[in-house]
């Protein structure tokens, strides 16, 4: 059974819950400007009998007879009750932003947003990016103040850069921790796996939060360094039951290709200036990105229900989704079904709230050779992509002359490019994923202690990927992988021909128990309101890594091919303590204090403890005499936090322990006949321990005029001491020449605003728009165990072109991975002179002495801007994303942009970099800081339009909308897209331009 | 209902209990070992021996590449032998490279900087080398091999070999980088002692007393494993120490190193009849001449450096005749510049058929002679000195003729006779006729008669024949510096200093700088002069 059925399988009962002895009420909601909100629940009060607004506001229950008084509640709005009367009981809600009801998902448990001290933001489905977006984090690019979230390419399932602030370390993770329905996950995915959000369904998300500062984040402890993400997923709601189908169909197409010459223009280039090279020119004309890439149609079902079984005892909510998408990059293609299903009964008079997620997804990706963009931005375009030969495929590839018997005379040449298409076709990589996370939380109000609450969650996340890499022995990629030798009686040969067959899987299981007691109350006799918490948590991830032997085509092992273990069991351990408590004075200056305890399987006993406080405090300044009756500043806080956060991610597990291990049987020693593994000490520092990051941060939150005009600003100063990094050490004093250890200063410090604004709001017409922008600039303060200002940096950023360049260095006073190049020099018509650079330490010589830091991959500024207009039915809204003052290494220009690319001295043409025209270079200048170019841009990320066709059939609810992602990219860069993560572009899979048409229907 | 409940809180908190147990976050890794787990068998510690010898040979723990041994370089130019052969051979007449990488081509532009990964790489792999044999001697005392249970008659020849290759190590950094930092295994783990830097003359009496030392320790000559040392090793390595110990000291020692060159060549030690079979796949079998050689497989042992790398990096990718000569693949890059094969009689119309000198083994088939644009494989002659066939004419271990069986020799009887000669012509004693005869037993070898045998030595001759027998097997730096001819303008090759013809650099660039890097880490080393 397929998941589309098992999902219709179990959605046919739930409408057949029907209450008996009732009143039907009915009614519309609307918001402060009168438009229809949909979702909203209605409940009968006292009772759990209750429903959902459909699209159009309205509202139908099977209410008792003795029903009186109906509450609404919806996120983002404040809670009303109503008394039912004659006829419909019509209500107009208000927004909440600033009122006493919002709560706010933070860690362990919800606060009232009020009484938030912390850089905390909230955004829920109703403001999610539109179209189709198959990736989670996506939903909330460009939309939040502080966060950048990149996607890594146009990949069908891939994932993205997410930065909160900026990231606060150099080796460890910048990633930040997410946290989905109260379950810390592990940001690696398994095998097969582009990227683990991807198994999370996007129309199952309910809400977002982003804890941006310590005084949020601490309760995370030693994770929370980069920020936090909490995912939550809708829940079950008591009331009819309520089914939501959606439909979207879309096509991507690639928006820019690589600057390259054409055919034409490499033969005149050839035929001018090569010399017995105009041999190796083709006839043929080929754009070899135009064969690579195609338009990708995708299409995506997402059906749910909503409702209670057992007369609205047992609320529930059953998604699932279909998704199938081609990439642009051909044979690329991602495919995924997920289940969600929560259960959220409540017991003895709603004392026991017990809340069960399960989340099952399937994934199966088609990978396409990445080589494939390189090689066809590099491949000569004077070849055919085809030859009348059968050999390679058919492919047309660059050989060489071999001797070898059943080489046929030629072989692939050694180090040239392959046929991109071969590529394509010619391999064949797929996975299968599978991922379930589940939780069981329970909530138990202690009743004899009114306030208290017992809250034990327990969950699991487990993923399993396997797959199967196969590639044919014909293909010019892996025909290097024969197995030549002697067969009886004959010459040397070849017995097996290459190709490749290979398999991998691995699965990834993190438990995790939280338990925690909360206490809130009001203490009216000092007007005070005290909400603690205190709780402990285990949190165990384990992995299985399978090994399998590399096979050829037919089968047969490679030499060394066996795995020397066949399976490893990686594995760490969290153990933590953890309390808060938030305390608010005559409802107008709050304090927090968090605290948590974290031990960690990744250090040493005497080193595993961290202790991350943090404190807060809130001045609700509109809450005062003097503004409390001023109706035009409706919210006015003022929050000042510090805190200490951690930071344990992104690097091995066992770091801090001595350890041998053996060599495989591939890299063995000989001593007299035999060979013997090599056991080599692993460098290990023993005093490793948690990085930490002290965080002080000024905000001011504001809502102007009933709160149409809200916002936020703030202030954060950042400084992570013992960072984790990867640093040269005193040779000799440890088991390798670098080491991972605590070392090195990173500060940082910025500011983010945001605003919100419905600018018009009238009967028929709605205007909102909301902006962010960010500025953080990073800086590395110290590196080095005894500093020394001689020290230049460590180099990073690995770039295409010879063997182990690098363009970037960490280095002291600077942002991380700032680009380290030769300051080239220009002639009197501004071209750059080949070869002449800035002797800058003037010694006469120009080498890696001459090199300086110029400019950073990152933005300094990033901003965000998106707009939504409603006219009667018609919606039209955008989500403009911008990063400002980040510059990009060009790898293809200076890898590609030279004549000596072109005409390559191992012996085949490549196509050139149009860029030759600019430089003229002979001869490639890598270091040349004239390829490190401003990538500033402003991206319509999506524009869409939609339509609410209200009512279309009965109790159907319909809206239609049609949606341009990626629409345009305004930037000065030249290369194919100035947002590539870590600043170095090469062989970039092109985001593409994704025009979507969907369908929502309500019934 | 609210008893169910209240012991489903009992049994919460018990697991909560349970579960709070904190050795669980006493993690160990899987498939590693611990220290008492290595250590606890003969067999365990020559697993750690085989890393020791074998850190000078391949780059890391996988074959070919996947776990290197050094950062900050890329593991295929990670290795020793790799890094050793460019500093030794790129910087001098005897070989250029095509490729762009990375800082290679500073060494024959000789501009090299205080970051040049190349030289960084070398100077952090000969220190990797030596921590991990400091590692093994720590562990390898009689009183910790004895307290584990493991026989320390065993362990002690390793020992003094550990201590050997630690000497050689040194060598290597008293060459090339003159004042390196110094560690043995008294040096604490972890940094807490910063290691002090000894200039070239406390590491020459260094490497000299730790050879006397271990003399008594090590096997004979010749009774050793193959791929271990002996005592001729120890006796090789004091032989070229002290002839080069006016460089390193002032002080000439020629006298010593006649000494202990004549213990190497009389420790029964015989010339292969045949050059060529020196530097051929199957070299490890019946091998009288190399004293100790860094081994290769083309399956077991295998890296991209090593042999692989001078061999594939000197064939003609486009080429099927040089590939099969080589045996491998072509990576198109290493020839000579036209200053070696002139040192050849014949030159510059070699015949291959016809030479007279068995050792000018070069390929020349479109190949010119005159390098104009270096970056061009064409241009030089290529050198097939290095080949993965066997003696029989077969092809090496690996199916896929991607990775080299050559094992490399560090020290053979020829270097031997050639010390003796030079200690004897430049005053350290000896007998002429001996001197004579060694020399001419190598003419008699390269020509297989007599009739190319010379009268009287010099020492000038003497730098063409160590030329002409030793080329590209990591001397010529040495030598070049030696004879003063390095830097200086009066020893020309071509795009020496950077310059078609050549042309003569600062004298401060005998000696290599030390890595910036190590400058930086370690407030005790400073830097060479005018780096």
């Amino acid at each position: 059974m397929n998941p589309k059925q098992l999902l219709l399988l179990l959605l046919l009962p739930l409408s057949l819950v029907v209450n008996a002895q009732s009143k039907v009420v009915t009614g519309k909601v609307t918001d402060a400007a009168g438009l229809p909100l949909a979702g909203v629940t209605v409940m009968v009060k006292g009772t759990s009998i209750g429903g959902q607004t459909a699209a159009d506001g309205t509202f139908s229950l099977n209410a008792p007879a003795s029903a009186t008084t109906l509450v609404f509640s919806s996120v983002g709005f404040a809670s009303t009750e109503q008394t039912i009367g004659e006829g419909p009981v019509n209500v107009s809600l208000s927004s909440a932003v600033g009122t006493l009801s919002e709560v706010v998902v933070v860690g362990y448990g919800t606060q009232r947003k009020s009484d938030l001290t912390g850089a905390v933001t909230s955004v829920s489905a109703k403001d999610f990016q539109t179209g189709a977006i198959q990736t989670p984090e996506q939903l909330i690019a460009g939309k939040v103040a502080g966060v950048q979230i990149s996607s890594n390419g146009g990949a069908p399932g891939a994932g993205s850069r997410i930065r909160i602030r900026g990231g606060s370390s150099l080796n460890a993770t910048n990633d930040p921790l997410i946290v989905i329905d109260g379950i810390p996950v592990d940001n690696g995915g398994v095998a097969g796996s582009a990227n683990p959000l991807n198994l999370i369904n996007p129309d199952d998300i309910e809400n977002f939060t982003v804890l941006k500062d310590p005084s949020a984040a601490a309760i995370y402890g030693s994770r929370a360094s980069n920020g936090v993400i909490i995912i939550t997923t809708k829940k079950g709601r008591r009331g009819k039951t309520k089914y939501n189908f959606s439909a979207e169909v879309f096509a991507q197409q690639p928006t820019k290709k690589v600057d390259l010459f054409s055919a034409d223009q490499i033969r005149d280039i050839v035929n001018q200036k090569g010399g017995s090279e105009v041999n190796k020119l083709g006839t043929a004309g080929t754009n070899w990105q135009d064969e690579i890439f195609k338009t990708a149609i995708g299409q995506s079902y997402n059906l749910s229900a909503t409702g209670a079984f057992f007369d609205g005892k047992l609320p529930f909510r059953i998604s699932g989704n279909i998704l199938d998408q081609d990439g642009i990059l051909k044979t690329n293609n991602f495919k995924r079904q997920t289940l969600g299903i929560n259960l959220s009964p409540k017991f003895f008079n709603d004392q026991l709230k017990v809340d069960i997620n399960l989340k099952v997804a399937h994934t199966k990706n088609r990978f396409a050779d990445g080589g494939a963009i390189g090689s066809a931005i590099a491949f000569d375009p004077t070849q055919p992509t085809k030859t009348a030969s059968a050999r390679w495929g058919g492919f047309y590839e660059y050989l060489e002359p071999s001797n070898i018997i059943g080489a046929g005379g030629f072989i692939p040449k050694a180090l040239a490019p392959r046929n991109p298409l071969a590529l394509l076709e010619m391999r064949n990589n797929q996975s299968d994923v599978w991922r379930m996370l589940g939780n069981i939380q329970f909530n138990y109000a202690l009743p004899w202690i009114k306030g208290l609450n017992v809250n034990l969650n327990v969950g699991r996340d487990e993923q399993a990927g396997n797959g199967r890499d196969y590639a044919s022995d014909s293909m010019a990629a892996f025909y290097g992988r024969y197995n030549i030798g002697t067969s009886v009686g004959g010459k040397d040969s070849i017995l097996n021909y290459g190709g490749q067959d290979n398999k991998y899987e691995s699965f990834q299981i993190n438990n995790v128990l939280d338990f925690y007691l909360n206490y809130a109350s009001d203490i009216r006799s000092i007007n005070s309101r005290i909400d603690v918490m205190a709780g402990y948590g285990y949190q165990d991830f384990q992995f299985i890594n399978h090994f399998f032997p590399d096979m050829r085509a037919d089968g047969t092992v490679r030499p060394g091919g066996i795995p020397t273990f066949p399976v490893d069991y990686p594995r760490y351990t969290l153990i933590s303590y953890y309390g808060r408590i938030n305390y608010t004075l005559a409802g107008k200056y709050i304090a927090t204090i968090n605290a948590r305890m974290d031990g960690s399987s990744k250090f040493s006993s005497s080193n595993r403890w961290g202790f991350f406080p943090s404190a807060a405090l809130a001045w609700r300044i509109n809450q005062e005499d003097f503004l409390v009756n001023n109706k035009a500043v409706s919210d006015l806080k003022l929050r000042l936090s510090y805190g200490v956060t951690g930071q344990q991610g992104g690097f091995g597990f066992y770091e801090y322990i001595p350890r041998y291990s053996n060599s495989t049987s591939t890299a063995e020693y000989q001593f007299g006949n035999k060979f013997y593994p090599m056991s080599r000490p692993a460098p290990y520092d023993p005093n490793l321990k948690w990085e930490t990051t002290e965080n002080l941060g000024v905000g001011l939150d504001f809502g102007f005029l009933k709160n149409r005009i809200t916002g936020s600003l703030d202030y954060f100063k950042r400084k992570t001491k013992d960072l984790l990094s990867t640093v040269p050490v005193a040779l000799g004093t440890n088991f390798s020449n670098q080491l991972f250890t605590n070392v090195g200063n990173i500060e940082s410090e910025g500011f983010e605003f945001s605003l919100g604004a419905t600018p018009v709001l009238q009967n028929d017409f709605r205007w909102d728009v909301n902006f962010n922008f960010s500025y953080v600039t990073p800086k590395i303060t110290n590196l080095l165990l005894n500093p020394d200002p001689r020290f230049k940096g460590v180099l990073v950023g690995g770039i295409q072109g010879g063997t182990g360049n690098s363009i970037q260095i960490h280095s002291v006073g600077n942002m991380p991975s700032a680009f380290y190049v030769l300051q080239q020099v220009y002639d009197m018509n501004g071209n750059p002179i080949e070869g002449v650079y800035e002797d800058r330490n003037r010694d006469g010589i120009i080498n890696d002495d001459d090199k300086y830091i110029y400019k950073s991959p990152e933005p300094r500024f990033f901003a965000g801007l998106s707009s939504s207009f409603s006219y009667q039915k018609w919606t039209l809204s955008f989500v403009l994303r911008g990063n400002f003052d980040n510059y990009m290494y060009n790898n293809i220009a200076s890898d590609l942009g030279v004549e000596r690319a072109i005409f390559n001295p191992l012996g085949w043409l490549n196509n050139g970099s149009a860029n030759y025209l600019e430089t003229k270079f002979k001869n490639n200048q890598y270091f040349s800081d004239y390829y490190v170019q401003n990538a500033s841009f402003v991206r319509m990320d999506n524009i869409g339009i939609s339509y609410n066709a209200g009512e279309v059939f009965k109790k159907a609810y319909l809206v239609v909308s049609a949606n341009v992602q990626n629409a345009f990219v305004i930037t000065k860069y030249k290369g194919i897209d100035p947002e590539i993560s870590g600043g170095i572009d090469n062989q970039f899979y092109p985001r593409p331009r994704t025009y979507t048409l969907g369908i929502n229907l309500s019934f | 209902m609210k008893k169910y409940l209240k012991y489903s809180l009992t049994l919460l908190a018990a697991s909560v209990i349970m579960m709070s147990c904190h050795k669980d976050l006493d993690r160990f890794p899987t498939n590693d070992n611990t220290s008492a787990q290595v250590y606890n068998s003969v067999d365990g510690y020559k697993q750690v021996l085989a890393k020791v010898y074998g850190s000078q040979a391949l780059t890391g723990n996988s074959g070919p590449a996947g776990s290197g041994d050094v950062a900050g370089i890329d593991e295929g130019t990670s290795d020793f032998l790799r890094l050793f052969w460019m500093a030794q051979e790129l910087s001098t007449d005897e070989a250029v490279v095509a490729w762009n990488d990375i800082g290679v081509q500073d060494f024959h532009n000789m501009n090299w900087s205080s970051n040049n990964p190349m030289l960084n790489g070398l100077y952090n792999r000969c220190f990797y080398t030596i921590t991990m044999a400091n590692e093994f001697i720590r562990e390898s005392t009689a009183d910790k091999a004895g307290g584990r249970g493991v026989d320390f008659n065993e362990i002690k020849p390793m020992r003094a070999e550990a201590r050997f290759i630690r000497a050689f190590q040194y060598w290597v950094l008293m060459d090339l980088y003159g004042r390196p930092g110094f560690t043995d295994e008294t040096t604490p783990f972890g940094g807490s002692v910063l290691p002090i830097q000894k200039n070239r003359t406390e590491i020459f009496d260094y490497v000299v007393s730790e050879l006397t030392a271990i003399e008594s320790e090590l096997m004979d000559p010749r009774t050793n494993e193959y791929g271990r040392v002996d005592k001729a090793a120890a006796w090789a390595l004091l032989a070229r120490v002290y002839l080069n110990a006016e460089v390193y000291t002032g002080t000439a020692k020629y006298a010593e190193a006649l000494t202990y060159a004549k213990k190497v060549i009389d420790a029964g030690y015989t010339l292969l009849p045949e050059y060529q079979h020196l530097f051929l796949a199957d070299n490890n079998i019946g091998n009288t001449e190399v004293i100790w050689s860094l081994n290769y497989d083309g399956v077991r042992s295998k890296n991209f450096g090593g042999t692989t790398f001078i061999i594939n990096g000197s064939v003609n990718g486009d080429n099927a005749e040089h590939k099969d000569i080589g045996g491998l693949t072509g990576w198109s890059g290493l020839r000579t510049t036209k200053n070696l094969p002139e040192l050849f009689a014949g030159y510059p119309n070699f015949n291959l058929n016809a030479l007279i000198d068995s050792r000018a083994l070069f390929y020349t088939n479109g190949q010119s002679v005159e390098i104009s644009d270096i970056s061009k494989f064409v241009q030089g002659y290529a050198v097939v000195k290095f080949r993965n066939r066997t003696k029989t004419g077969g092809f090496g271990n690996d199916p896929e003729r991607g990775f080299s069986d050559v094992d490399f020799p560090v020290f053979r009887l020829a270097e031997m006779y050639l010390i003796y000669a030079e200690a004897f012509v430049k005053g350290g004693g000896g007998s002429a006729a001996e001197a004579l005869v060694y020399f001419n037993r190598l003419r008699e070898r390269a020509f297989k008669n007599t009739s190319n045998n010379v009268g009287a030595l010099s020492a000038d001759l003497i730098l063409d024949e160590r030329a002409r027998e030793l080329y590209w097997e990591g001397f010529r730096r040495t030598d070049l510096v030696r004879y003063n001819k390095f830097v200086s303008a009066g020893y020309l090759w071509p795009w020496k200093g950077g310059a078609k013809n050549g042309t003569g650099v600062a004298s401060y660039r005998k000696i290599y700088p030390i890595p910036s890097t190590e400058v930086a880490a370690n407030p005790n080393i400073s830097q060479n002069p005018n780096y």
